[in-house]
């Protein structure tokens, strides 16, 4: 038996963790300790070192050095179920359940109480105590409920449920909200309040700084694989913790290029797709940013599919330039111009065993081709000034896009869609999982892009992202669009109103 | 051993997993009998791979976008028998006949991707009924009897130049095409993409159908100079030739490197990978290995080679 002279209030203390990987140094050197029941945020770039950190807290990596210290005492954390026997749970980026199996199952996955018999599950306790998880936690979904069925929100929340089955003491969530509307993720914040009561610790990784503000104890900035403070959240500001994560200032979070609006390219009526797309007419013009807003699963990803020709369509109209279109096909839809960088970049937007050169340039083969032979050097002189442009994080060409940073994997997803310069963009959550700084970027680029005479559909849950750099906002509920705003009209209010159904027919209705 | 070293020792190991394998099936019959490395049994391998080889290639390209093709064993008999055929019978000429029984095996390749492409019929569903039809077509062709009487200008490919046989010159042929098609070319590009990820892949303005399509043509293609060269090689057209070569051809890409689950694959690791199924059948053979025993053996060595490469990559991935 071994004594410890540290101080009892930290429930978890991590000592000069290192961690690299071929090319990188994810980790350099960190120390940083948490107290029980509080909410850690963990912030910094893309590419920080944030999620590496909480996988070597998690098991899922193993640091080259460095201590762990749980409740005062040394713990060797050499894999992910060690890591649960000692508490400690991860909700990762990518969210890890099995789609065709129920809620409970999910929840007590490779723990299944068995009958008697020591061979059956036992189904009956397993769903009884899922239940009692549940309604702890106050979820409204059925524990028989099949995961594909249920929204991402719900998916994360069976997450979490997962994680209290298992009596975690540290539960870490890596940008848990960044696939959730506004409204999911406060009740998110309530449920890791509820969990801090319990004397529970939470560390959360996330890019958003207002909820970061009014959700968490205390922040913990990294950069470069360092960890460059920790502070009580009241003592810091928004700037002050931009500042410290880009180790230099930044002036406007969403700056707005000013652009000459030109004339209509696309034009569509009654778009009707699926369950979720119900009726949707708009339009976009040369130069305009259009925001589309509402709450997930109101339809904003199936009219960017359906104008992308990735699902088919059930009724309506397309017009591109002044001529009715048909289109069938992604292929279809390049060739008309249209670019659409989707929503879920692990199932959609990437090969995740394939290089970042491979990644970036798919689209550009026919581009950089001769008699159907690549120009590589071509090609990689483009990847080159691309990563420059939109700062991606890579040791090299050859590294797999899966070894990426979250942020940077995104990156690479829009990169391929640059050269092709399309005259219609859509860009699904482009700035998910994405920093701060990097975000900008990415917002400074589509007003460029815009100012070039693109026409750009921007669809995002982030309100501050859609009022800060949309020309026109269009509002979607259950299908159906509800509402357009200008960009003077709208605020945050009545984007929410329209989207949630409290204010109907807001600004001119497109619907007839 | 230091960590590090052991950890770069590891990656170079798993880089060419192939020709370590290569290697270590090689040395001890090296080892045990005197006459494997001479120069005649070199080329005696060189000349039973090489035929095995070039199926093994269009057998890549199908495996990289997460298909396979059970066919290749008969669409090799049929051309063979069909180029026979028409050669002796028909009075058509070697070289057209050639290239009929070519287009011939073209077709069977168009008619697999057609169902696996549009029809969305699962490649090994697809391939296991052609492989039967194309197997029935050539005992129907050939009345079940072998087609010989073959002239020079046919023979001629199984023969050998300065002491190197000519089925090794077509097989880097083949080779550097397809290595050209599948490591430079969109197609190629293409082809890893849609094993990579359909789904993205279709999102990112790329046809998966004509992808597979042309996969499975390329195989049959293949599969079709195999049966040429056999056919070539035996001075006649067998209608049971071919058989089994689905299974070489496969096992040589997955020695290779090529993933089962599609994605992975090369052309230089689907020649290494016949070669060491080349040199342990040659070996089994030199040693006096009973055949049916031979089978056996072949089968474990297959397994542990999968084993051994699933096993160097999680433990570089751990580390
Ligand atoms: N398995 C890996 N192999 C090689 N490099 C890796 C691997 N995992 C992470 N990296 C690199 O380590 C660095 C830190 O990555 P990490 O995922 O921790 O960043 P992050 O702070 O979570 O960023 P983001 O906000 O984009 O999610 C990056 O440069 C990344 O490319
Ligand atoms: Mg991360």
């Amino acid at each position: 038996m071994r004594f410890k002279m540290t101080d009892q209030t930290y429930r978890l203390e991590l000592k000069n963790i290192v961690k690299s990987f071929p090319g990188v140094m994810a980790v350099r050197d960190v120390t940083l300790a948490a107290y029980f029941g509080e909410i850690l945020a963990l912030v910094g770039e893309n590419g920080a070192g944030k999620s590496t950190l909480m996988n070597i807290l998690s098991g899922a990596l193993i640091a080259d050095s460095g201590m762990i210290l749980l409740d005062g005492n040394e713990v060797r954390i050499t894999s992910p179920r060690r890591a649960q026997e000692l508490g400690i749970a991860m909700i990762h980026q990518e969210l890890a359940l099995i789609p065709q199996m129920s809620v409970a199952q999910n929840i007590f996955l490779g723990r299944e109480p068995l009958q008697v018999s020591g061979i059956l599950v036992d189904t009956k306790k397993m769903q009884a105590d899922a239940q009692v998880i549940i309604n702890q936690l106050g979820l409204d979904f059925a524990v028989s409920a099949i995961i594909s069925d249920l929204s991402i929100a719900q998916r994360q929340m069976v997450e979490i449920a997962k994680a209290i089955s298992i009596k975690s003491r540290v539960i870490i969530l890596d940008e848990p909200t960044s696939a959730l509307s506004e409204r999911e993720s406060v009740k998110l914040f309530e449920m890791m309040h509820t969990l801090r009561e319990q004397k529970v610790t939470l560390i959360y990784i996330s890019h958003r700084m207002e909820e970061i503000f009014s959700f968490s104890d205390r922040i913990a900035v990294m950069r470069d694989g360092q960890l460059v403070g920790v502070e009580p959240t009241g003592n810091l500001s928004i700037n002050s913790v931009v500042q410290m994560m880009v180790g230099r200032e930044l002036k406007e979070f969403f700056p707005k290029t000013e652009t000459e609006i030109g004339e209509i390219v696309l034009e569509a009526y009654g778009l009707r797709s699926g369950s979720r797309l119900k009726n949707a007419s708009l339009f976009l013009r040369r130069g305009e940013i259009v925001g589309l807003a509402g709450l997930v699963g109101s339809g904003r990803t199936e009219i960017a599919r359906v104008l992308f020709g990735a699902d088919p369509l059930e009724a309506g109209e397309i017009i591109v330039a002044g001529q009715k279109v048909k289109i069938q096909s992604p292929e279809e839809a390049i060739r008309l111009g249209i670019g659409l960088v989707t929503e879920d970049r692990k199932a959609q937007g990437l090969f995740l065993r394939q290089s970042v050169r491979s990644n970036a340039s798919i689209t550009l083969f026919t581009k950089f081709s001769r008699f159907g032979f690549l120009q590589v050097k071509k090609i990689d002189r483009w990847i080159r000034s691309a990563i420059n442009q939109l700062n991606i994080r890579t040791p090299n060409l050859e590294q797999h896009v899966g070894n990426l940073s979250g942020g940077n994997q995104q990156k690479v997803v829009i990169a391929r869609w640059l050269a092709l310069n399309p005259q219609i963009l859509i860009l699904d959550e482009p700035t998910r999982g994405i920093d701060v700084s990097a975000k900008a970027e990415i917002h400074n680029l589509m007003g460029e892009l815009a100012s070039k005479g693109m026409a750009i559909l921007m669809i995002s849950s982030e309100l501050p992202e859609i009022l800060g750099i949309s020309d026109r906002i269009l509002v979607m509920r259950e299908g159906r669009l509800m509402a357009e705003f200008s960009r003077l009209d709208a605020t945050q209010d009545k984007i929410m109103q329209a989207a949630t159904g409290q204010l109907e027919n807001a600004g001119i209705n497109l619907n007839e | 051993m230091n960590k590090k070293t052991l950890q770069r020792f590891l990656s170079l190991v798993r880089a060419n997993s192939s020709l370590v394998i290569l290697l270590l099936v090689a040395l001890p019959i090296s080892l045990l009998s005197p006459d494997f490395l001479t120069g005649n049994n070199l080329l005696t391998v060189a000349l039973q791979t090489s035929m095995i080889a070039i199926a093994a290639i269009g057998m890549t390209f199908t495996l990289i976008t997460g298909g396979v093709d059970l066919s290749v064993g008969s669409v090799a008999a049929l051309t063979g028998a069909l180029a026979a055929g028409l050669a002796t019978k028909s009075g058509l000429g070697t070289y057209p006949a050639i290239l009929v029984a070519l287009s011939a095996a073209a077709l069977v390749g168009a008619f697999n991707g057609a169902l696996i492409a549009w029809g969305r019929i699962p490649p090994f569903v697809a391939t296991l009924a052609s492989m039967a039809a194309a197997r029935g077509l050539t005992l129907v062709y050939t009345e079940g009897r072998p087609i010989s009487g073959l002239d020079k200008l046919f023979t001629f490919w199984s023969s050998d130049f300065h002491g190197i046989p000519i089925p090794l010159f077509v097989l880097i042929f083949v080779a550097i095409v397809a290595y050209i098609i599948l490591h430079r070319s969109i197609f190629g590009n293409y082809v890893f993409a849609v094993g990579g990820n359909e789904e993205t892949s279709r999102l990112a303005g790329i046809s998966p159908i004509k992808i597979k399509f042309g996969v499975y043509i390329i195989s049959a293609l293949c599969a079709g100079l195999t049966g040429l060269l056999l056919t070539a090689r035996l001075w006649s057209a067998q209608p049971n030739s071919g058989t089994g070569l689905e299974l070489d051809a496969i096992a040589s890409s997955v020695l290779g490197g090529a993933s089962l689950m599609g994605g992975a694959g090369s052309v230089t690791g689907a020649i290494i990978g016949t070669f060491i199924i080349g040199v342990l059948t040659n070996g089994l053979n030199l040693l006096e290995v009973p055949s049916y025993n031979q089978q056996v053996i072949k089968g474990m060595m297959f397994i542990i080679a999968v084993l051994l490469d699933y096993l160097l990559k999680s433990r570089l991935k751990k580390s």
